[in-house]
Parts: C-alpha cells; sequence; structure tokens
C-alpha cells in the first residue's frame, strides 16, 4: 500500500529526514516512535503532502503512484487520512458542515455525487455514536474552544467518516485522559480492516496497549534505526530512548 | 461642459417642471445652492482622501431618464428575492415600474416619492420629514436638488409588517452613461417594525452613477432592518447616502452586502435621538479586479444610555480597494454609552489594499467604547488541515472566507435572504459549495 524509499526532506536548508525506508501493506499498523526532534511529525506530515518541505531525495509510493508532486487534496482523495497532533481551530465553520463538504469534495473527485442528505445524516450518527460524540458538539464550530479530548476524538471522527485506505495518527494520545484515549483507540480499531492500515506516531507506549501495532520502528535523527515486533515498545517503555542511541552510536 | 455646470443647467429645466409644494420647492432651491458652491467632493476632503470620483465624473452621463423603458418580470426575477411574498417598489432608469412592484396603502404607504411630494394627503409627513435626517454635504445636496422619484414607506403606528420591502433600481443602459438620483423617505411610526431589502442593479455594461439619498425615521420603540445588495456590474457605480433618525428605544440595523460594481461608497449615518436606542452596522465586502468599496460610518451617541454595534468584513483580491472609516461621536450627555466597532479585513493578493480608521469622539466620561481593526491573510494552518481532509484549496479558501463573513451573516433576519447572499457569496468566490453552516 504505502512504500518509502530511502526519503529525504527538509524545511529550506535544514534536513530532516535522512533516508528513510518503509513498507506498509493493507491490514498492518505500524508504530513509530521516537525522542522528540527526531523527525516523526515530519514524517506523516511529508505523507500527508505539506508544501513546506522539500522532498531532496527518494519517493514516497502510494499503491503504486509515486505521490511527491500531489497536492494535500489529492492525497486525502486517494484515501490518505493524517490525525493532527494539534487540530487547527476553524471558527465559523460546524463539524457537520465541514465533514460534509469534506465527504462530498472527496466524492467529486471521485466522479461521484454529492452523497444523499439522508445518508449522510445516518453516516454521522453511526459514526459520532462510536466515538461518543454528543450530537450538539456537531454544531460547534470546528475545533473552536474544544478540549485535548474533544480534538482528538473529532479527529477519529473524521477519519471514520471518511473511511481511509491510511490512516496516520500523529501523536493522537498526547493530551488524552484515559477515558479519551479508550474512546479513541477504540474508534481506531473498529475501523481497522484487512484492506486499510495504520500509522501511530508516538512518543510513549501507552496508545499501544490499545492500538496493537505488527511492527514497531524507531525513528532517531532522520533515520528508521531499529524495527521490531510491539515487544519493541515495551523495550523502549522501560529503557528510553537512550539505549538506542547507544546502540546505534550516535 | 463637465458634470458639475452640466447639473446645475439642468437644474434650471427640472425645476420648471416640478409641481410640488413650497417646502419641497425651497428645500430643492437651496440645496442645489449648496452643491453650487461645495461641488462634487475631491481627495482633499479629509472624509474622500481614499476614494477618488475623478474618473468616474468625466463620462457624460445623461441626468434625466428621457423614455419609459419596460423590463419583463421574468428577466429580472433572479435580482428579486422572489421566495418570498413582499412588497416591492421597482424603478426602471430612474422611473417607477408599475408592472414589476407590488405596493399598497392598505394601512400602510408603501408607494412613490413622487407621489409624496406631490399629493397633498402626504404633505404632512413630507414637511416634517424629508431632508430632516440628510445633512448638506454635497451630494446629498445634489440629490435633494434632483429628489423626484424613489420609494416612500410610511408605517403608522403598532403595526408589524409581516412582508418585506424590496426596493430595487435597474438601469438598463438605453443610454450610453445614465446618472440616477434615487430618493428614499422610510417613517416608522411608535411600536412598529419593518423589513427592507433594497438593491441597484444595472442591466448593460454602460457606465451608471447612482447618487442615492434614503432617510430614515424609527420612532420610539420602533424596529427598522434594512439590507443592501451591492452586487451591481462591472460599470455601475453607487454614493449611498443614508441617514436614520431613532427615538427612544428603537431599533435598527443595515446590513451592507458589498460585492459588486465599480466604485461603492456608503455614507451610512446614525443619529440617536433618545435613550435606550439599539444601532447595528454589519457589512461584508467581497471585491477583486479593480473594484473599490469605502464605508463611511458615523454613530451620533446623543443621549444616555444607547448601544450601538459595527461589524465590518472585509476580503479583498486582486488590485482592490477598501476604505473603512468609522467615526463614533459621544456626546457629553450620552453616559453609558456601549459602543463597540469592529472592522476585520484579509487581503488576498499582494496589491490589495484597504485604508482602515477608526475615529472615536468621547465626550462622556462613563461609556464603554471598544474597536478594533485587523489585516489579515488567510491562515495557511487551517488551509493545510482543511486540504488534508480532502477539501481543495480553492474551496478551503471559500470555507475560511465565508467563516470570517459568517458573524455578519447570522444576525439577517430573512432566511431566504440570506440563502441568497450566501449564494452571490460562493458564486463571488468560484465555488460550488453549500456553506449551510
Amino acid at each position: 500500500m504505502l512504500k518509502i524509499e530511502n526519503l529525504h526532506a527538509g524545511v529550506e536548508d535544514k534536513s530532516i529526514l535522512k533516508g528513510i525506508n518503509l513498507e506498509v501493506k493493507p491490514g498492518e499498523v505500524h508504530a513509530i516512535m521516537g525522542p522528540n526532534g527526531s523527525g516523526k511529525s515530519t514524517l506523516s506530515s511529508v505523507i500527508a503532502g505539506k508544501e513546506e518541505y522539500e522532498v531532496s531525495e527518494g519517493n514516497i509510493i502510494f499503491e503504486g503512484e509515486d505521490i511527491d508532486e500531489l497536492a494535500a487534496e489529492e492525497r486525502a482523495h486517494k484515501g490518505i487520512f493524517m490525525s493532527f497532533q494539534y487540530p487547527v481551530e476553524i471558527p465559523g465553520v460546524s463539524v457537520t458542515n465541514f465533514i460534509k463538504t469534506a465527504i462530498n469534495e472527496t466524492r467529486k473527485a471521485q466522479g461521484l455525487e454529492d452523497m444523499p442528505a439522508k445518508d449522510m445524516l445516518k453516516l454521522i450518527r453511526e459514526k459520532s455514536d462510536l466515538l461518543e460524540i454528543d450530537r450538539k458538539f456537531l454544531s460547534r464550530s470546528l475545533n473552536e474552544g474544544f478540549s485535548g479530548g474533544e480534538k482528538k476524538r473529532n479527529e477519529i471522527f473524521q477519519m471514520a467518516m471518511l473511511d481511509p485506505k491510511l490512516a496516520i495518527l500523529d501523536e493522537t494520545d498526547s493530551g488524552l485522559d484515559i477515558d479519551a484515549l479508550r474512546i479513541v483507540a477504540n474508534g481506531v480499531n473498529k475501523l481497522k480492516g484487512e484492506n486499510n492500515a495504520v500509522i501511530v506516531i508516538t512518543h510513549y507506549q501507552r496508545l499501544l496497549d490499545y492500538i496493537v501495532p505488527d511492527f514497531v520502528h524507531v525513528l532517531h535523527d532522520g533515520k528508521i534505526v531499529k524495527s521490531g515486533s510491539k515487544e519493541l515498545a515495551h523495550e523502549l517503555e522501560a529503557k528510553g530512548y537512550d539505549w538506542i542511541k547507544d546502540e546505534v552510536g550516535a | 461642459m463637465d458634470l458639475k455646470e452640466k447639473l446645475l443647467s439642468s437644474f434650471l429645466v427640472f425645476e420648471n417642471q416640478a409641481e410640488i409644494d413650497s417646502y419641497v420647492n425651497n428645500v430643492r432651491n437651496d440645496a442645489i445652492k449648496t452643491f453650487e458652491e461645495k461641488g462634487f467632493p475631491t481627495k482633499k476632503d479629509e472624509a474622500w482622501k481614499y476614494t477618488s470620483l475623478n474618473r468616474l465624473l468625466k463620462e457624460d452621463y445623461s441626468v434625466f431618464p428621457k423614455q419609459e423603458n419596460a423590463l419583463e418580470y421574468r428577466d429580472v426575477k433572479k435580482y428579486f428575492i422572489h421566495e418570498i411574498d413582499s412588497y416591492k417598489i421597482v424603478f426602471i432608469d430612474g422611473k417607477y415600474s408599475s408592472h414589476l412592484s407590488a405596493t399598497t396603502h392598505d394601512g400602510l404607504d408603501v408607494c412613490l416619492m413622487s407621489a409624496a411630494l406631490t399629493k397633498p394627503k402626504y404633505r404632512l409627513v413630507i414637511e416634517n420629514y424629508f431632508n430632516k435626517a440628510a445633512t448638506d454635504d454635497s451630494l446629498s445636496s445634489l440629490n435633494t436638488a434632483f429628489s423626484k422619484e424613489g420609494a416612500y414607506v410610511y408605517i403608522p403606528k403598532g403595526k408589524v409588517i409581516e412582508k418585506p420591502i424590496q426596493i430595487i433600481h435597474f438601469s438598463t443602459g438605453d443610454e450610453s452613461a445614465t446618472m440616477l438620483q434615487p430618493r428614499n423617505l422610510i417613517v416608522v411610526e411608535e411600536n412598529s417594525h419593518v423589513q427592507i431589502i433594497e438593491r441597484h442593479q444595472s442591466l448593460t455594461g454602460n457606465p451608471v452613477l447612482t447618487n442615492s439619498v434614503t432617510e430614515m425615521f424609527a420612532k420610539k420603540r420602533a424596529i427598522i432592518d434594512y439590507y443592501k445588495i451591492q452586487n451591481d456590474g462591472d460599470n455601475a457605480s453607487l454614493i449611498d447616502n443614508t441617514f436614520i433618525k431613532q427615538k427612544r428605544e428603537s431599533i435598527a440595523s443595515v446590513h451592507t452586502f458589498s460585492f459588486g460594481g465599480k466604485l461603492t461608497r456608503n455614507n451610512l449615518n446614525f443619529y440617536q435621538e433618545g435613550q435606550r436606542i439599539d444601532s447595528t452596522l454589519k457589512g461584508v465586502t467581497i471585491i477583486g479586479n479593480k473594484q473599490h468599496v469605502d464605508h463611511n460610518t458615523l454613530v451620533h451617541h446623543i443621549e444616555p444610555n444607547c448601544e450601538s454595534h459595527q461589524d465590518y468584513k472585509g476580503i479583498f483580491a486582486d488590485n482592490a480597494t477598501g476604505v473603512f472609516n468609522g467615526k463614533v461621536v459621544v456626546e457629553k450627555e450620552a453616559q453609558k454609552t456601549n459602543a463597540f466597532q469592529a472592522n476585520n479585513n484579509i487581503l488576498v493578493s499582494d496589491k490589495a489594499t484597504i485604508n482602515t480608521k477608526p475615529q472615536l469622539e468621547i465626550f462622556a466620561d462613563d461609556v464603554k467604547c471598544s474597536h478594533g481593526c485587523t489585516v489579515g491573510q488567510l491562515d495557511e494552518s487551517a488551509l493545510f488541515y482543511m486540504r488534508t481532509r480532502g477539501i481543495p484549496e480553492k474551496e478551503a479558501k471559500a470555507l475560511l472566507m465565508y467563516a470570517f463573513s459568517n458573524n455578519v451573516l447570522s444576525s439577517v433576519k430573512i432566511p431566504e435572504l440570506k440563502r441568497r447572499i450566501t449564494k452571490i457569496i460562493a458564486n463571488q468566490l468560484g465555488v460550488d459549495i453549500g456553506f449551510d453552516l
């Protein structure tokens, strides 16, 4: 599904990703862990298509197509979703209207008609129930005045609505209390299937107790320095990241 | 012969045609003298520093409508808020169109200024209100001198008028260039309520210059909601002079939606002549190309315990220019005044300009007055966020701009009008999305 080959990327003259290789197949859950500043958020932003980042070398192949030249919205239309670490507040645009626009624009790009209002309503009801989101909340301005937990739940709600092939969860656990964490993780798990994949980007292991990864990768200084099974996450939790740094001789 | 001379010599002809009472005649005669003395404003006038009429005044305007033009309703239906039942006062090239209008004298008067200015039964109202709110600035004076036609609305005491009143001025472009001087008078007596929608629409690309004066009087506890749709053609310019005098506990609001036209100048003036008055001035301006929109507002707080709310949003693309000059005067007697003013702008292009200037003159010491103006760009991080959800850049920008304007739109009380304006905004932003917020 996703194949990243020798990816180098940075902002202006500063190189941040220094040769990433990663392959994600349908049905898999990958966790990318690493200390602050290792390039985790850059990696997710580059996959999602943030224009500030310059890809200087390497490829991002999604379903057999090099997506480097595609705009963020085109990547979204192909089924890539990124949950933001800090979802942006958009005053004046309600959650409902935003997600309706997102879905219909995606359908338009795929040559489909707008989703009938009745179906949209049903889908919204279904997915908001899944994430235990109060209906009143849906008419509020997007992310405006939301608590940290509400913002993250709203991200996963949007993900559920858009039903992406590849979901990248960037530090989705930060700012979540244990109940919200469980709801969010439960939402992600319900959406997981044979045909889609999830990349969980996180600093801590705790989210991985709920969303169990098939593979864990450790990012350090712009490179994946170690890959393993979910046990690796426990090891990192117990020993910290210095151990890795020593091991790779950084 | 320049336009001023042309107007002055036309006045002699105009005066001879006029069959009106002496009060109005005197007012007109004084007004033409004032215009002759003051002439058109220039950039040397502080209030016209950022808006030049020079180019507009060079056109060779026909200053009187020469012939009656007819329009078929189906051809102009789209300019009406046709989804609602309403009274209509419609003019074509400055002349009343009975065919397109729906007036009334049944318990209220929704009719023509020309009738009000000439028929004895209106004399008392005319003598009490005509030219009693308009100032003697040069352009209002010019309009007063030539005042002959427009909308006349008189709502007696204690009437809530359910049907909005639509006032539409069409220009057919039949003359190569047309100057129009519509004159509206709206009197709303105690405890009455009226909603009015006004629009100026040219139907061809020929130049049109409209110099309009609207006088409104809101008596004790009256409510007036006035909406101006300014979405005219590329060669149509409008100088809108609106004056509202409010009495005790009255509530008046003017919403101005400026999307079209070449040059638009809004002189909007509120005078609070009583206690516990509420005045609202709101506007959304979305323009591009070389369009120019200037909002020049005045709220005069004369008595204690009153409020005013101003909220103007502007979005400027291409080489468009905007001006906001908002003046609030709080007299010494006007204690406990609450006056708010906000003007927020987004510049979408490097070449667009906005000049914004709040002017507060406060002589009372126990008041709450605030003002704020901002000029910014669209939030890039919000745009990226929206794009990652599949909303293309253009649509994402449109959604942000719509959201930016939504504070003003949300107080529009006629749902069909709100829908129409939303549609015009979508069209203006070049997108086909619902915005159903």
